[in-house]
């Protein structure tokens, strides 16, 4: 049994991705994320591993992809604003089949907006910040301890499914110090990375997917010679502008993330009954869990779905906890993101009403509980 | 003159058979070995994209010359490129190849580096890549000491994207984004990346490939960043807008601006742009700056897989 500690946030996901092998971090620093950093830097090179600061996000980002063709278990951490700049390489990290982990620890914005405030404002720029059609796995931790094993799964996730897998948690849960006890990762916690069962030969197809839908992709330098592009590819991963091909390609690519789902099942408190459906991930279910044991209290029968990954959808838990339902709340720190999807898989049948708030600071359990007493006394539900 | 010779098929992939491509050397070319740097072209990703006139195959071809005395398979060779026609390049030679984003290859080469420090990595970029978009990787690279060779192919507007000005224009010449003639000032690349730390700064043309080889060649060798700025020709572009002539015309015009040549050339035709507004400059050729500092994987204490 791993010892309890009291450990920050950052320090978990850190800490964790030293556990899952990542040997290779190229950053730039930006509040609140800099912890992650600065831990690295102490702790890899001591290690085997790399460690460096880049001149700016791009780069960074620019420079993980490069490692992670190098073989290594490669990772960035930042927030929102380098999250932006990061979005272009994400993409092509999704398109070359790059395996890499992206922490983004969630800020106000837009812009440099509220630079040490939490905020859930990433949630949509994680699945549509990159141009085209992403295919995108996004995890949301809600407390310090599973910061550390999402981190793990997401290193997991990102080398299985070669994708860049995002983990988002907003500046609270970084900086928060709770008790918990990081456990080694098991083997198969661990994974491990997609590669060729074919050996080198001129003949041999670098993108060519596996049953799940992965392609074998090679590390650079292991006697494989073959080429990587940004372009649409070809199973050879030579450029070619072939509609049904391209359309295959990017249905591949789609369909191979939703191993995430099953992989990353939300948790559901007190829903079996539930007329009252409140849907919350991050620091914000946390509240939202304190809300509806008030809410139970006062004879609102109310349960929550806390989702811990946003993106690929997870559709099914979310229409289940929605079936017996008259109201949904989502409430999240945003204007309303994750929101929009509760909306449209709640198709009009059931009611939705968020409980969004933008301003820097955490949604309360008292505000939450008087949203939906609210709600359903104003018959929003009915 | 040598007779036609078949590369032998297993060393390049078997594609040229396939495609019953009989490969023979330039005519001409007597030199001992000549043509066998065909054997690290990619046959299968041809026919390529580059124009006829253009310098960059001429620049491309002189890298595989010098390539091909060196390495007899390219497996532990890695070549990163940017976006655009200079970049396209890098998808034809048989190598662990990776055509990165606009402007960025420099950091892709980075972690690459780092993460693997026994690999010889070759970046191959544009003036539009590496100065503008790029620019700002290029001096961090540089400052960095990183152990890459980074090769420039600086002709002096956006081709891919149909004649764009780019920072490396000669002020006045037309372009399709500067009509009216170009307002600024181009960059003195080999000046700015020895101001930011490179170790190894040269200069060559498309012009003098002996030149370029015997530089190439010695950027390959230097430990620390390595950069070597190309000039080649844009003649579908730049040559055109500017009526400049054909590729043969655009490469007397690289002589001329040779300075250390140019009294040969007296009796070869003078360009004339049109209007005369934009003039060649003569720039210096040759290895500008040559230093030695740990780089930064020396620094890292990164020593990398022994081979």
């Amino acid at each position: 049994m791993a010892e309890r500690q009291l450990v920050q946030g950052n320090e978990a996901c850190a800490r964790a991705a030293l556990a899952a092998g990542c040997s290779f971090f190229a950053g730039y620093p930006i509040s609140p994320s800099s912890e992650i950093a600065e831990l690295l830097a102490r702790e890899l090179p001591g290690r085997g591993g790399v460690f460096i600061q880049m001149e700016d996000e791009i780069a960074s980002m620019g420079a993980v992809l490069g490692g992670s063709l190098g073989g290594r278990r490669a990772m960035t951490a930042t927030s929102g604003p380098g999250f932006t700049l990061m979005q272009e390489h994400l993409g092509y990290a999704s398109l070359a089949e790059i395996p890499c982990v992206v922490v983004d620890v969630m800020r106000g914005g837009p812009s440099t907006g509220l630079p040490t405030s939490p905020s859930q404002g990433d949630v949509m720029q994680a699945r549509w910040g990159s141009h085209g059609d992403r295919a995108t796995i996004a995890l949301a931790p809600g407390n310090v301890a599973e910061v550390y094993t999402l981190t793990v799964e997401a290193f997991r996730l990102a080398e299985a499914l070669r994708t860049p897998v995002a983990v988002l948690y907003d500046e609270v849960i970084g900086h928060m110090r709770e008790g918990v006890q990081l456990p080694a990762p098991t083997a198969a916690q661990l994974g491990r990375r997609t590669g060729p069962i074919a050996p080198p030969s001129p003949d041999f197809l670098p993108y060519q997917a596996n049953k799940a839908g992965v392609a074998m992709v090679p590390d650079f330098g292991r006697g494989y010679r073959f080429h990587v592009t940004g372009l649409m590819h070809d199973e050879r991963g030579y450029p070619m502008s072939d509609h049904a091909q391209v359309a295959a390609l990017l249905e591949r690519l789609e369909r191979k993330v939703a191993a995430a789902v099953p992989a990353v099942p939300p948790e559901r408190y007190r829903l079996d009954d539930a007329d009252v459906v409140v849907l919350a991930y991050g620091i914000v279910a946390r509240t939202a869990r304190a809300a509806v044991d008030t809410l139970r209290e006062q004879g609102v029968r109310a349960g929550l779905l806390r989702t811990r990954l946003l993106w690929p959808l997870p559709v099914a838990s979310v229409t289940e906890a929605l079936s017996g339902a008259s109201l949904a709340v989502v409430a999240e720190m945003n204007r309303g993101q994750w929101a929009f999807e509760v909306q449209r898989l709640a198709g009009g049948h059931v009611e939705v009403s968020p409980y969004l708030k933008a301003g820097g600071s955490v949604i309360t359990a008292e505000e939450l509980v008087e949203h939906v007493l609210f709600a359903t006394r104003e018959g929003v539900g009915a | 003159m040598q007779a036609p010779m078949v590369v032998d098929g297993t060393s390049i992939g078997g594609d040229e058979q396939q495609r019953g491509v009989t490969l023979a050397p330039c005519p001409g070319d007597e030199r001992p070995g000549a043509g066998s740097e065909k054997r690290l072209l990619r046959y299968a990703m041809m026919p390529h994209m580059l124009c006829p006139g253009c310098g960059h195959g001429i620049v491309f071809e002189a890298m595989l010359r010098v390539l091909a005395e060196r390495y007899e398979t390219l497996d532990t060779v890695a070549f990163v490129a940017g976006i655009g026609c200079s970049s396209r390049v890098v998808g034809y030679v048989d190598a662990c190849t990776l055509h990165t984003t606009h402007g960025r290859p420099l950091t892709f080469a980075t972690g690459l580096k780092l993460a693997r420090p026994e690999l010889d990595v070759v970046v191959v970029t544009g003036d539009g890549d590496g100065l503008s978009i790029g620019g700002n990787h290029l001096i961090h690279a540089a400052r960095r000491n990183i152990d890459l060779t980074c090769v420039l192919f600086n002709n002096e507007i956006y081709g891919m994207t149909g004649g764009q000005l780019a920072p490396t224009t000669i002020t006045g010449a037309y372009t399709s984004t500067s009509p009216a003639g170009n307002h600024e000032r181009p960059f003195d690349a080999a000046k700015l990346v020895e101001a930011a730390g490179a170790t190894f700064v040269a200069r060559a043309q498309s012009y003098r490939t002996q030149v370029f080889e015997d530089i190439f060649a010695r950027a390959l060798d230097h430990k620390g960043f390595s950069f070597v700025e190309v000039m080649t020709d844009c003649t579908e572009y730049f040559g055109r807008t500017n009526r400049l002539g054909n590729g043969a015309d655009l490469l007397f015009s690289q002589a001329r601006a040779e300075q250390a040549i140019e009294t040969d050339l007296a009796e070869r035709p003078t360009l004339t742009p049109v209007p005369p507004k934009a003039v060649r400059p003569v720039m210096e050729m040759g290895v500008l700056h040559e230093s030695r500092r740990p780089t930064l994987e020396e620094a890292m204490g990164l020593t990398g897989e022994q081979r």
